[in-house]
């Protein structure tokens, strides 16, 4: 076939490249949807330069986030990139939805246009939201768990979640020029080959994925080495809070998984850019060997974001149930064995391969075994809430909605887990309603349990209770209705990424899946809103004691939000959950018995400039404009090196400062009424605790 | 302990915390540098199970200049060898000098590698093995080349922590990141290794 | 500086016996009647040796060395030979099954 001509200056680039003008050369309704699509990244972009420029906000944001090393605003970012990426693809699943209503024989959007729905709604959720969202969480919570001023490496952290949103802005940036890739959100060989996808649309997925995955990588060994080297004096690893030990298996599996998902996306881009044989299908090509490599990293990439929101649930049923966590060394076995397991069950993503009956057995029994780990872990949630005085707080709804709808999610699993059963219903919408089940109810039920918990943590005010609870019933029963149905559907023979079908059967089925898709809007309306409504009534809310929940550990003994150096002075750990013990022992919010200075990092441009060159690199190779990739390149080389010579990296805040500080805000607490549970979500709970009983 | 700890770094005498801060950014290169070795390992085992995809194009016997690549590998292990010293002068006698004199011949050793390297792929064109040849050639030229592609990243590196030298001293920090910088030297010879007895003496014997 | 002394003495004898096992791996390869599956053992293990020595002459890596870095040296050999021997198992065994 012959090479696309490209230009010196603009590669392959120019003005047909938008969907506008498909869609005003024929108008239809699949057309007016990608070109609103399209419109909405700009006009989104806009409104919020219009208002950051309304409201003078362009410096606050520069000093106070894009440029800060302080993890904690680091992790909110991550959590915003996450939340904006998730509007997009829940938006998407929800027009395929629509769509399928009216699919039978046919439908509103061309098969092409589908296809793109479900590779970018794929690739974004697991990505965009799923990684980012842990990788979030882990930032904001770990070091105020362990007694950490910050993590290992701040400007890393920084860098890390720098390239994360440079490749977010490649998969947005695809809907207004060019198109994204329609392979779904793995990308086979040889479809993706540059002989049967000629187009951008793959390369956008390649260095979106291979950009962001070096970010992920990089974010994991942070995080690990930071829990290795900067826990506070006495932090034993068995003291650790719970979140913090999924976080360490977490983070110790990107640092081993998304290298696999770098070298298949560079021998991708090799293939598709250089004429590499690779994966393709001449030559000596193996497309096998795409699939085994990305799997490498697929399997334990679902177990890195679960793990973390098992890390939440782990949190919440102790704090919420005023309890200690029942069977915490077998809750850290089974996360360690999570962690080793999780990388020897990768084949269980192509049975149908055509490799012999033992590898597939072998695997197949691996994949079984995994799911006995998290059944203890069940169980231990289970035991920790049995007799618990158990409020039934909006972490605890998700928990509990986690406990019947990931259980079935899961025992699905271990049903495709089997090779012979799988060969009968791979690729079907059974399969599809088992990944929702697993990661909808896992990872976004955790996720937003963990978000509820932490918000007022990071912000100083709790977010609103009641529509918190409303949402959170929303997203429980939007589910059931969106995803449980699939199951039926994939036994009666339908297809995974089915743009349309003939089995006139499916038709009331999809009605039933499109109603579950916008309750789970709606679901996603009312949190979305809650965090507005909650932001205007923020005085009502606020907690500046920092302790809304009765928390049991660290974080909790810090004020709301807490200081850019998390501790006034490093705590001294004697045992799991120190707070609670310090609560109980009624000496809480003493001052401390000596103050040093805190050498915090300076706030630094280092990852605006490398994420910016990044994004401006994976468009460039994209578009094949190659002066633009060259000197990206060079930008990141020079940043790095530049880097190597500044001085000054730091800056330290004199012991004065900080003793001051910490009287202030111990004065604070002693004058705000401790409030017990029953006054939980009542405006009297600025945040100072009554303990209850340790049990 | 500080003799054992770090090969090369000698801050306990003087400054413990120092010594200690470097823990961190040691540690956390090693991490860096194993997550690295799982590329490798991934390339490798892609090179071993494409062994045989060669579509009639060119194989080892072809392709592999043995005697080229002995002259690599001492020079390869030479080099390390001669970091260490670069390590052991910074270590002990904490002179700008002894240091620099011998970043300065690793560095050399350490261009001459990539230049025989380059000349070996530069006959394997000749001989048609370019990368677009097979399946086989394309993971050849992936994994040896990734290896090359570190090894010139490791000369800007020798050139960087020479000017570091010359305009900052042997302060701490330079002393630490001439620590990684060593880790990731002598960690490229280990990949090295890897190479030499999979692809150019396993795909010949 | 008898610390020096033997320091510097760790890294002779660690490039010696690197070069050593160097020209051992040649020589099979090299030498008239060796079997194919001989050399290649003899060379595989010879990588190993090398490997190993450059741990503990090189990077320091042993007993004396913080234990975090033999752990991860050995959790990340576990997992490269997890992924490394699944890939070679499972392709040599779809591609048996080609023909
Ligand atoms: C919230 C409401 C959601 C809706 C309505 C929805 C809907 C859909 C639909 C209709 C598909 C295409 C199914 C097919 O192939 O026939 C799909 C695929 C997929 N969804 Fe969702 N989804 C939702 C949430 C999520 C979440 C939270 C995740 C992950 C964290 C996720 C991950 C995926 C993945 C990985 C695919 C496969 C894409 C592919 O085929 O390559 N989805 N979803
Ligand atoms: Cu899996």
């Amino acid at each position: 076939m012959a090479r696309q001509a490209t230009d010196p200056i603009f590669g392959r680039l120019d003005w047909s490249v938008t969907p506008f003008d498909d869609f005003l050369a024929a108008p239809s309704i699949d057309e007016a949807v990608a070109s609103a699509a399209a419109a909405a990244v700009p006009l989104g972009a806009l409104a919020v330069i219009a208002v950051l420029t309304w409201k003078g906000l362009w410096g606050a944001l520069w000093r106070d986030w894009l440029t800060t090393a302080d993890h904690k605003r680091i992790g909110i970012m991550y959590i915003v990139l996450a939340g904006v990426m998730m509007l997009r693809a829940v938006a998407e699943g929800f027009v395929m939805r629509a769509h399928q209503v009216t699919a039978l024989d046919g439908g509103v959007l061309s098969s092409e246009h589908f296809a793109q729905l479900f590779s970018t709604h794929g690739t974004i959720m697991i990505f965009f939201v799923a990684t980012p969202l842990v990788t979030g969480l882990m930032n904001f919570a770990v070091p105020l768990q362990i007694g950490a001023r910050d993590v290992a490496f701040p400007v890393l952290n920084q860098v890390s979640l720098a390239l994360t949103a440079s490749g977010a802005g490649l998969v947005m940036i695809s809907l207004v020029i060019g198109q994204f890739g329609t392979g779904g959100w793995t990308m086979y060989p040889p479809y993706t080959s540059a002989t049967f996808s000629p187009g951008p649309g793959v390369d956008y997925w390649v260095w979106a994925i291979g950009i962001s995955g070096i970010g992920s990588t990089l974010a994991g060994l942070n995080i690990a080495v930071t829990i290795y080297k900067n826990r506070a004096p006495g932090m034993r690893f068995l003291r650790m809070p719970m979140f913090t030990w999924t976080a360490l298996c977490t983070s110790i599996m990107m640092i081993y998984a998304f290298p696999a998902l770098t070298v298949a996306t560079a021998m991708m881009a090799l293939d598709r850019t250089l004429g590499f044989h690779f994966f393709t299908n001449d030559l000596g090509g193996n497309m096998m060997q795409y699939a085994n490599i990305f799997w490498m990293f697929g399997h334990p990439e679902v177990y890195i974001v679960v793990l973390p929101a098992y890390g939440v649930f782990s949190e919440v049923s102790s704090t919420f149930s005023a309890k200690r966590l029942y069977g915490y060394n077998s809750l850290v076995i089974a996360t360690m064995a999570i962690a080793v397991i999780s990388f020897t069950v990768w084949l269980h993503h192509f049975f149908t391969m055509g490799q012999g009956a033992r590898v597939n057995a072998a695997f197949g029994i691996a994949t079984m075994i995994i799911a006995v780990p998290t059944g203890v872990k069940v169980y231990d949630w289970m035991a920790t809430m049995f007799r618990g005085r158990v409020r039934l707080s909006v972490p605890i709804i998700y928990l509990v909605g986690f406990f019947f709808l990931f259980v079935f999610g899961g025992l699905t699993g271990v049903v495709l887990a089997n090779p012979t059963i799988d060969y009968q219903i791979h690729n079907s919408q059974f399969l599809v309603g088992h990944f929702h089940n697993v990661l909808i109810p896992g990872v976004i039920f955790g996720v937003l349990a963990g978000i509820h918990y932490w918000f007022p943590k990071a912000f100083g005010f709790r977010l609103h209770e009641r529509t918190a609870r409303v949402g959170a019933c929303l997203w429980f029963a939007g589910f059931v209705f969106a995803f449980l149905p699939l199951y039926w559907l994939g036994l009666m023979g339908m297809p995974r990424r089915s743009a349309t079908y003939d089995n006139p059967a499916f038709e009331p089925v999809m009605w039933v899946t499109a109603g579950g898709a916008a309750i789970v809007v709606a679901a996603l309306g009312v949190t979305v809103w809650n965090f507005y409504a909650s932001t205007r009534d923020r005085a009502a809310l606020a907690c500046p004691v920092g302790d809304p929940w009765d928390g049991r550990s660290l974080e909790w003994s810090v004020p709301a939000p807490p200081p850019a150096y998390n501790f006034y002075a490093l705590p001294q750990v004697k045992s799991l959950d120190p707070w609670t013990i310090e609560k109980a022992e009624g000496a809480p919010y003493q001052p401390a018995d000596a103050y040093e200075d805190i050498e915090m990092p300076r706030p630094t441009s280092l990852g605006v400039v490398i994420g910016g060159a990044a994004f401006a690199m994976g468009f460039a190779v994209t578009w094949w404009v190659w002066w633009l990739a060259g000197v990206s390149l060079a930008v990141i080389a020079g940043a790095v090196i530049a880097r190597a010579f500044v001085q000054d990296t730091t800056r330290t805040i004199p012991a004065r400062e900080v003793e001051a500080a910490h009287q202030k805000v111990l004065q604070q607490a002693r004058q705000i009424r401790a409030v017990d549970r029953d006054d939980e979500i009542a405006p009297a709970n600025l945040g100072h605790a009554a303990p209850e009983v340790p049990a | 302990m500080s003799g054992t700890a770090h090969p090369g770094l000698n801050l306990g005498a003087s400054d413990a915390r120092a010594h200690e801060r470097s823990e961190t950014p040691v540690f956390g290169f090693w991490v860096f540098l194993m997550s690295d070795l799982i590329i490798f390992g991934i390339l490798f085992a892609h090179y071993i199970v494409m062994t045989d995809a060669r579509a009639f194009g060119p194989g080892p016997a072809q392709l592999f200049d043995l005697k080229s690549v002995a002259a690599q590998t001492s020079l390869l292990l030479a080099s390390s060898y001669t970091y260490g010293m670069a390590s052991l002068a910074m270590k002990h006698r904490e002179r700008i000098r002894p240091v620099a004199l011998w970043l300065i011949v690793t560095a050399i050793l350490g261009a001459t590698f990539p230049g025989l390297e380059l000349r070996d792929f530069a006959n394997m064109i000749a001989e048609g093995g370019v990368p677009q040849r097979s399946g086989y050639l394309s993971a050849l030229w992936a994994l040896v080349g990734l290896h090359g592609l570190h090894v010139a990243v490791g000369l800007v590196w020798i050139a960087v922590m020479l000017a570091l030298l010359a305009v900052r001293g042997l302060s701490n920090r330079t002393k630490t990141r001439l620590l990684l910088l060593g880790l990731y030297w002598h960690f490229l010879d280990l990949i090295w290794i890897g190479i030499l007895s999979i692809v150019y003496l396993g795909g010949l014997a | 500086m008898t610390d020096a002394r033997a320091e510097m003495r760790r890294y002779a004898i660690g490039a010696i016996l690197s070069a050593v096992l160097t020209l051992a791996a040649f020589w099979v390869v090299l030498a008239d009647g060796v079997a194919r599956g001989t050399a290649l053992w003899i060379v595989g293990a010879a990588g190993v040796a090398q490997i190993a020595v450059q741990l503990r002459c090189f990077l320091h890596i042993g007993s004396a060395s913080k234990r975090e870095d033999l752990h991860l040296i050995l959790f990340s050999a576990l997992l490269a030979g997890l992924m490394i021997g699944g890939t070679i198992w499972i392709m040599t065994s779809l591609h048996g099954r080609m023909h």
